[in-house]
Formats: structure tokens, sequence, C-alpha cells
């Protein structure tokens, strides 16, 4: 079979697009819209059920439509993009064919077939099991089939990836290292093949069970197994999202690491102890020992919170050393000041950025510690975490990217710029507020996935104090905004996409290449070469919101401590 | 550029820009920190789960249950005649989780200390005792042992919250601490 080594060169960006590459490219980012649509328009039903003045849905749809919107915006969006993400850092940024486009193909069509599969099933009603699908509640077998054939078809997908840098490197595409975006979305890859194999591990045997074949599934293995796919999961886009942060500092100002050594070892830290994150989900259960909490919980000592902590300095660090380069001298933050805040892509960026670290990172590690998860496990305050995490870090950053690849990939002027500028701050500030409201409910004990914390009806109904329940209500008015901010990127990409004005390139051709190798680079924005080592900051500003940054986080922690102390002693 | 590949060929001999070695160092320290928190807790915190668990069947627990109910049951309360237990200080206190309900009641004295084992009958429930906030996963089929010490009097609320089915909203019950 003729391989097809048809490339395009973007005029805007200089950017190299393999053909086959660009088309599933373009396919995952539009099926991943899809789902994040109908996970925004669920996320109304879960919004207004629970605001309890609204309280809109009767209890059986709820749990359903709270079923279907995690799985949709947790599973299907996210990973529909990190496809679409992982093409993009191989074929693009290496200038190299895809491996495999037809075993890509056979890939994203498994994820369709499987998303449709599970999204009937929640549909039936008979699975409204939540994302975590604890067994031994039990769905529709279509539930589980849903689930492993679109785990089956990211797999592959992860393998395109792998390939197509094999490809890179056989065919001398490029010379030196792989782009540390390309490391980053490695880091992605070799995660995700982690998580999947453990999804195939728990999903397949029950589904066995769902059908009749095994004959019981035990609860605790279940939890275990499944966060290391649950988790894991999460940590494919906590390394997606991190290397589209640097792609674009990169894109947007030039930048270049401060240092490859340490971005690159940051990644690697990922490898090595992100999957330990099972246990975050296991430390209020009985049957596991504390030794295998602490030492699971803590990513071995929190090596991988260093990582996340070395990104935080390093990304913003090469945005202001780009800037200081350029003249914005003035001060710890002129560079910071005069960054182009009007242009979606950088601030949804920086705004991910800034909420991934102060909210979901902090949250995060706290509720992750073993003792304060007591007061903390399974209360809506796990969810006003990872809203900060996968939503305003994860999806913020992905839709950042999409306003650059609306021009560059489906070569389409950019609609109704003044509601894209506004669109991450709308959406930002909304889910920053779900993020701190139902932090703030949870500590008060508000559950998650729960109907009615009014328990009207029973006869030993518990009542809240009335912070929790304004703090519900503010968590909800949150969410609307956020869901306003959801809709004007729908808005402007899905309009951009279909009926944006093309952007016509005289004498534009798709060119073939020479077998083997890629055409010339194209030149690029002039790169930042190097910069002042050792001797001063070269980055002072960054370094003082890292300072700001540990102050918070170690204030935030102590105050958990101290809230933990005054609960009835437990042993 | 982070998009670009990396030419220099030598870039892990590049030295660390300044600020980067500080703030890794410190971030370092501060992880350690974090790790050692939790063995310290262990040791000189309140507030621990000791995992002594066993696995059992849901026939036995429950038989455990109603013996506990028969020995110390002080009364009724409710229509479904849910009893309330005053178990003696220091013994082991069996406490049902099953759809949807909490059983029995449990009567504490304040300053005294209890085994309350948690198991459940069916799919996985959360103890979640208001407004203390401890929250404590109950599975089927393991028997959890945690040694509790009521600090103050009143009524606490023990609310579900794994989501267990479409009642699971509904799953409330009580702890009277005297």
């Amino acid at each position: 079979m003729a391989t097809n080594r048809n490339f395009r060169t973007c005029p805007s960006s200089g950017l190299l697009f393999h053909e086959p590459a660009e088309k599933l490219m373009r396919w995952n980012a539009v099926v991943g819209v899809v789902c994040l649509l109908l996970g925004g328009l669920l996320a109304i039903g879960v919004v207004l059920t629970r605001w309890q003045a609204v309280h809109w849905l009767a209890p059986d749809r709820f749990y359903q439509v709270l079923t279907a919107h995690g799985i949709n915006m947790l599973v299907f969006w996210i990973i529909f993009f990190e496809m679409a993400v992982l093409y993009f850092a191989s074929s693009t940024l290496l200038r190299s064919r895809l491996a495999t486009p037809n075993l890509a193909w056979a890939g994203f069509w498994l994820m369709v077939l499987g998303a449709l599969m599970n999204n009937l099933a929640v549909l039936r009603g008979d699975s409204s099991v939540m994302f975590t699908a604890y067994a031994p509640m039990g769905a529709h077998p279509i539930f589980y089939l849903g689930l492993i054939l679109f785990a089956v078809g990211a797999l592959i997908g992860c393998f395109v990836f792998l390939g197509t840098l094999v490809v890179a490197k056989a065919e001398r595409t490029y010379e030196g290292s792989i782009p540390l975006v390309t490391f980053g979305a490695l880091t992605a890859c070799i995660i995700a093949v982690f998580t999947i194999a453990s999804g195939a591990i728990i999903l397949i045997p029950t589904f066995l069970w769902s059908v009749g074949l095994v004959p019981q599934i035990d609860s605790l293995m279940y939890k275990t197994i499944f966060w290391a796919f649950g988790h894991s999961s999460q940590q494919v886009n906590v390394a997606a999202h991190v290397a589209v942060w640097y792609a674009i500092a990169a894109i947007v100002f030039g930048a270049k690491p401060m240092s490859e050594k340490v971005s690159r070892t940051a990644f690697f830290l990922y490898i090595l102890f992100l999957q330990l994150a099972s246990a975050h989900h296991l430390l209020a259960d009985p049957g596991l020992t504390s030794y295998w909490k602490i030492f699971n919980t803590s990513y071995a000592m929190y090596l991988a919170v260093l990582a996340s902590m070395v990104h935080g300095l390093t990304v913003p660090g090469a945005i202001e050393v780009a800037q200081r380069k350029k003249g914005y001298t003035n001060g710890l933050f002129e560079w910071l000041r005069k960054a182009p805040w009007g242009n979606p892509v950088f601030s949804g960026m920086f705004i991910s950025l800034l909420g991934f670290g102060f909210l979901g990172g902090i949250s995060g590690v706290i509720m992750g510690v073993e003792q304060i998860n007591l007061i903390i496990h399974n209360t809506i305050y796990v969810p006003g975490h990872f809203h900060a995490t996968v939503v305003i870090g994860t999806t913020l950053a992905f839709m950042a990217l999409t306003y650059f690849l609306i021009p560059v990939l489906f070569r389409r002027e950019l609609a109704f710029p003044g509601i894209a500028r506004w669109q991450p701050y709308v959406f930002g500030l909304g889910m920053s507020g779900v993020a701190v409201f139902l932090m703030g409910a949870g500590t008060l004990g508000v559950p998650r996935r729960h109907w009615d914390i009014s328990f009207a009806g029973t006869a030993f109904a518990y009542e809240f104090p009335g912070a929790a329940w304004l703090m519900m209500a503010l968590g909800s008015i949150s969410g609307l905004v956020a869901i306003v901010g959801g809709g004007m990127y729908l808005l402007v990409t899905v309009y951009s996409v279909f009926l944006g004005r093309r952007i016509e390139t005289p004498g534009f051709a798709h060119v073939r290449a020479r077998d083997g190798v890629a055409p010339s680079q194209a030149p690029v924005a002039a790169a930042i070469t190097s910069h002042g080592q050792s001797a001063g900051f070269s980055a002072p500003g960054t370094f003082v919101l890292a300072m700001v940054f540990l102050v918070a986080f170690a204030l935030y922690y102590f105050v958990n401590w101290k809230y933990l102390s005054t609960v009835w002693p437990l042993s | 550029m982070s998009i670009t590949p990396v030419t220099d060929r030598y870039w892990w001999k590049v030295p660390m820009d300044r600020e980067e070695v500080i703030w890794v160092a410190i971030a370092f320290i501060w992880c350690l920190f974090m790790f050692f928190m939790m063995p310290y807790w262990h040791v000189f915190g309140k507030q621990n789960l000791a995992h002594a668990a066993v696995r059992t069947s849901a026939g036995e627990y429950m038989k455990k249950a109603e013996e506990g109910v028969a020995k110390w049951k002080v009364r009724e309360e409710t229509e479904q005649k849910i009893p309330v237990i005053a178990p003696p200080p220091d013994s082991d206190v069996y406490l049902v989780a099953r759809l949807w309900s909490w059983w029995p009641i449990l009567e504490l004295e304040a300053g005294k200390t209890y085994k309350v084992h948690l198991m459940s009958m069916d799919w996985l429930h959360g103890f979640s005792l208001q407004p203390e906030n401890i929250n404590i996963m109950v599975h089927p089929g393991y028997d959890h042992a945690v040694t509790m010490t009521p600090t103050r009097k009143g009524e606490f609320a023990i609310i579900c919250n794994e989501y267990c089915g479409v009642n699971h909203h509904t799953m409330v019950s009580r702890i009277y601490v005297k």
C-alpha cells in the first residue's frame, strides 16, 4: 500500500501538516467538542438540581444525568482532544508522516463506537452508576463494553503516536532531541498505556460479571484497580495540559524552556510516580495498611507533586524570560502586565496554570494526606478539587489551544473575536467559583453525588448549616456562569470551523515530500536561543509568584491539620 | 523553543537557572516535610484509621449486630421501629449499612471509647458523621473496626456519602451522644 506523503506548510505558523494526520486531528478535535457540548448540556441539569432552591430534576433523572455528565467530560471529551494533541505533537512538531493512518482511523471509530454505546447504556436508564461504577452496583453490559472499546481505540491512538516517533527518528525528519512538548506528550502517552491496561484489567472482568460469566467482583479489588485507571487517566490529562502550556508559551512568546534538563526531569518524575495515585481514593477504606496508603498517596514522597511544582515555575518562567528579552524589564511584573491578555490563547493558558496550581494542586495534595482525607472523603470538596484540575487545568488549556488551531489546522478565521477574547475569563471565573464554593461546602460536610441535602421525608433529617446551603447556591450560580463560558467557546469554535471564513493562501497546495524526508524547515518566529544563566535571577517575577504559592500552600495545609485535630479521636 | 527539536546535543549539561535550583530545593524539602507529617500524625495525632478489617459474610456480621441489639437495646424509634442501643464503653458495636438505611441507632457516652464496626450488606456505602465531618468508606464483605471517642454531647447524623442508587439521599441515621 502506498504511503501518503503529502504535506502542507501552514503559511501563518510555518508548521508542517501531514495530510492524513491533519484530517485525524480535525476529526478527533471535532468529536471531542461534540462530547463537550453534550457534557455541558448535562451540566445544566446537575447545577440546577444541586441548587436546593431550584432542585430541578427528579432523583433518578439526576443520577442518570450526573453519570453521563461525568463520563462525557472526564473521559470522552478529554481523550478525543488528547488524541489530536498526540498526533499534533508527533507528526506536526516532528515534521514527520503519521505512522499507519488507517490504524489510527480504526482506533478513532472504535472510540466513537465505544462512546456511543456507553452513552446509550446510560440513556436506557439502567446504568446510572456514575463514572466510578463501583461494583457490586452493576450497570448494563454495554456500559462496560462501551468503555472497553473506547479504551482499545485510545490505546491504538497511543501506539500510532509511538510509531510516529519511530518513523520520525528512522526517516530523520528532525535533528537532536524531540521537542519538550513532544516529550510531554510522550509522558502522557506512556501514562495512558498504563492507565488503559489497568482499565482493561478491571473492566473486562466486570463486563463478564455483568453478563453472568464471573460470579463475583470484590468491591475493594474493584476500587483499587479501577482507580489505577480512573485517577491515572487524570494524570494523562496533567501531562498533556502541561505540554500544552509549554506549547502555548512557545507559540505566543517564542519562549524556550528555562532549562530542558529540569523540565524533562519533571516529566520523567510523572512517568515514574503519577500512577500511584490510585491510593488517593482508598484512604478512608478498610483493608489496606497505612504503609501502603502513605507511600502511594504521596506518590513516593511527593515526587510527582515536586514535578508539578517545577512546571509551575518553569512555564511562567520561560514566558518571563522571553518577555524580558523583548524589553519588558521594568520591575518584577511588567512582563506579565504587558502580556497579551486579550489573546484567548494566552489568557486561557495562564488562567489554566493559575487555577490548576492554586485551586486544584493545593487542594489535591491536601485531600491526599492520609488522615486529612477523613474530613474530606466523598464530600463535595472532591468535585470542587477536580473541577479546578480537570476543568480549569485541562479543559481550559485545551480550549486555549483550540483558538490557535482554528486558523492553523482548520484554516478558518476565528469568528466572533470579541466573544473569544472574553471566553477564558468567563469560563475561568465561573469554574473557579465552582471549585471554591464546592470546597467550602465540602468542608462543612455536604456530600457529593447527592440529590437532596435537605433529606426531606426522612425520619432523621439532618440540617446542614446555612453557610453550606449558601455555598451550594453560589457554587451553582458559578456553574451557570461557567456553562455560559463553555457555550461561548462552543459558539466560537463550531461557527469558525463550519461556517467561518476560509483562509485562502494563493498558490497553496499540498506538497509531496521527498520520500522519507519532510520539506525543509520553514522559518518560524525567532526563537530565544539563550538567556543569562547563573549570574542573576532570569525570572524574578515568577520566583516571587512561586513563593506566594508556597505560602498559600503551607497555610492551607496547616489549617486542615488544625481542623482535623478538632474532630472525634479515631484509631 | 518548546515546540522545536533541541539541536544542542548536550542540553543536559546546560546549568540550571538559579531560581530553578532554589525552587527545586525548597519544593523538595516541602515535599519531604509533607511526607513525614503522615507518620508523625500516626504517632502523635489522635485521628487515624487503624485499618483493622477482617473479611466476613453478611450473615455472620448481621448475627453479631443482632446480638448487640438483643443485649443493649434501650428503645425503638420511628415507624420502622429501629432499635436504639446503648452499648457499654470499650465494647464492640456493630453498625449495619444496607440499601438504604443504617441499623441500629447508637447511643454513646461522651469521653468514652467504642469500637464501632462498619460493614455493608450489599453495595458500597459511605459513613459520614455530621457535623463532625468524619468520612469512612463502608464495603461489603469487610468488617472494619474503628475506635471512636465522642468528644461532645448532642445529636449527630450519619449520612451515606457514597452513591448507592436511587434512594441514596434517604440513607440517614443518628448517633446520640450523652
